[in-house]
């Protein structure tokens, strides 16, 4: 399973590439959506480590539009519900991830991100 | 104690293709389960296991540390990937699989932030030709090739631990005496202020298996916050 929690934590590593490369690009997906145990603590604990520009913008390709653009300082319930939803009951099971600057597309199988490269490309 | 996860879903054509839970992965669930408290109480965000194979130890972890932890386990071998992803299931663990070798892709957003990270990492000493053929194979192979000394592969991913693990993090690696173990504590501890201690030992037919815990020694921490 590909949540968005995951795929705020995966950049392009092709060779030289180095800059512009995360998020990646959400391109041709399927996506299932699948309930999870609401737990606002561990929402609370990772919220620094989210890019939140990034899931922001991720969501919005997935036609969710439920996040605010600013994270908020205030944490409501309702804002937790929206980012538990966003974080981890969207799966995408089947697409490709394109790297904004250098266009590598990483392919999304059955659930699972291949971010593997062949030998040359590896930086 | 802490059940060791069902793989009863796994089969005899998984085991031809993925490493079957041995010796070496229990010695780790040991290792883990003897930690468990000290573990929780370190409420770690991030937990990764490279090279998860059957997915036996991610499981397992998930059962120590709980639900406030995000499980992270990568694997070089798509088929092991696959294995790990139905454990998860079968043992209703969340644990997110990425197919990649060591931590390549999410390397860089991972920094600081891991607070346990487990890796039994392929250990068998081989000729060196053979570990990298073995991982370019992205087989069964490359689970136990692991080249001159068995470090070719362990080598590549003990020079990132420093940048993984937060500040409290923890990093639990199998090894067997061959791997020469104590040049790995001085190493870790010369180059990248890692304090380790060897936590398990264990006799398993010709195999003289370890766990080493590696962990911040402080000092690292204070320069940075200087």
């Amino acid at each position: 399973m590909v949540r968005l929690i995951t795929h705020n934590l995966l950049a392009c590593h092709v060779k030289g590439c180095t800059s512009n490369n995360f998020p990646l690009q959400l391109q041709n997906v399927q996506i299932e959506l699948r309930e999870a145990d609401f737990n606002p603590d561990f929402l609370k604990t990772f919220l620094p480590k989210l890019e939140w520009k990034a899931l922001v913008d991720s969501a919005k390709e997935l036609g969710d539009t439920s996040l605010p653009l600013e994270q908020p300082e205030m944490l409501d319930d309702e804002f937790l519900k929206n980012l538990h939803h966003v974080l981890l009951e969207i799966h995408i099971e089947e697409g490709n991830m394109i790297c904004p600057n250098c266009k590598h597309s990483y392919p999304i199988s059955n659930g699972i991100p291949n971010m593997l490269l062949a030998e040359h490309e590896i930086g | 104690m802490i059940p060791t996860p069902d793989l009863s879903h796994l089969s005899a054509q998984d085991y031809e293709q993925v490493y079957e839970p041995a010796e070496d992965t229990f010695l780790m669930l040991d290792a883990l389960e003897a930690d468990a408290e000290e573990l929780r109480s370190m409420n770690a965000s991030v937990f990764l296991e490279v090279g998860s194979g059957s997915g036996c130890v991610s499981a397992f972890a998930r059962s120590i540390l709980g639900p406030n932890t995000l499980y992270l386990a990568t694997d070089i071998n798509d088929r092991a990937c696959d294995c790990t992803q139905r454990t998860a299931l079968q043992n209703k663990a969340a644990l997110d699989v990425i197919h990649t070798s060591l931590t390549q892709g999410i390397y860089s957003r991972l920094r600081n932030s891991v607070g346990v990270m487990c890796f039994n990492p392929p250990y068998v000493p081989t000729i060196s030709t053979e570990a990298s053929e073995a991982q370019n194979l992205r087989g069964i192979e490359g689970s136990w090739a692991g080249g001159s000394d068995g470090m070719q592969v362990t080598n590549m991913f003990l020079e990132t631990v420093h940048e993984l693990l937060s500040a409290n993090g923890r990093f639990y690696l199998v090894a067997v005496k061959e791997n020469n173990i104590l040049e790995i504590q001085q190493r870790m501890a010369q180059l990248y202020h890692l304090k380790s201690k060897i936590v398990l030992s264990r006799r398993a037919g010709r195999e003289h298996l370890s766990i080493v815990r590696f962990e911040h020694d402080g000092v690292t921490l204070e320069l940075n916050s200087l």
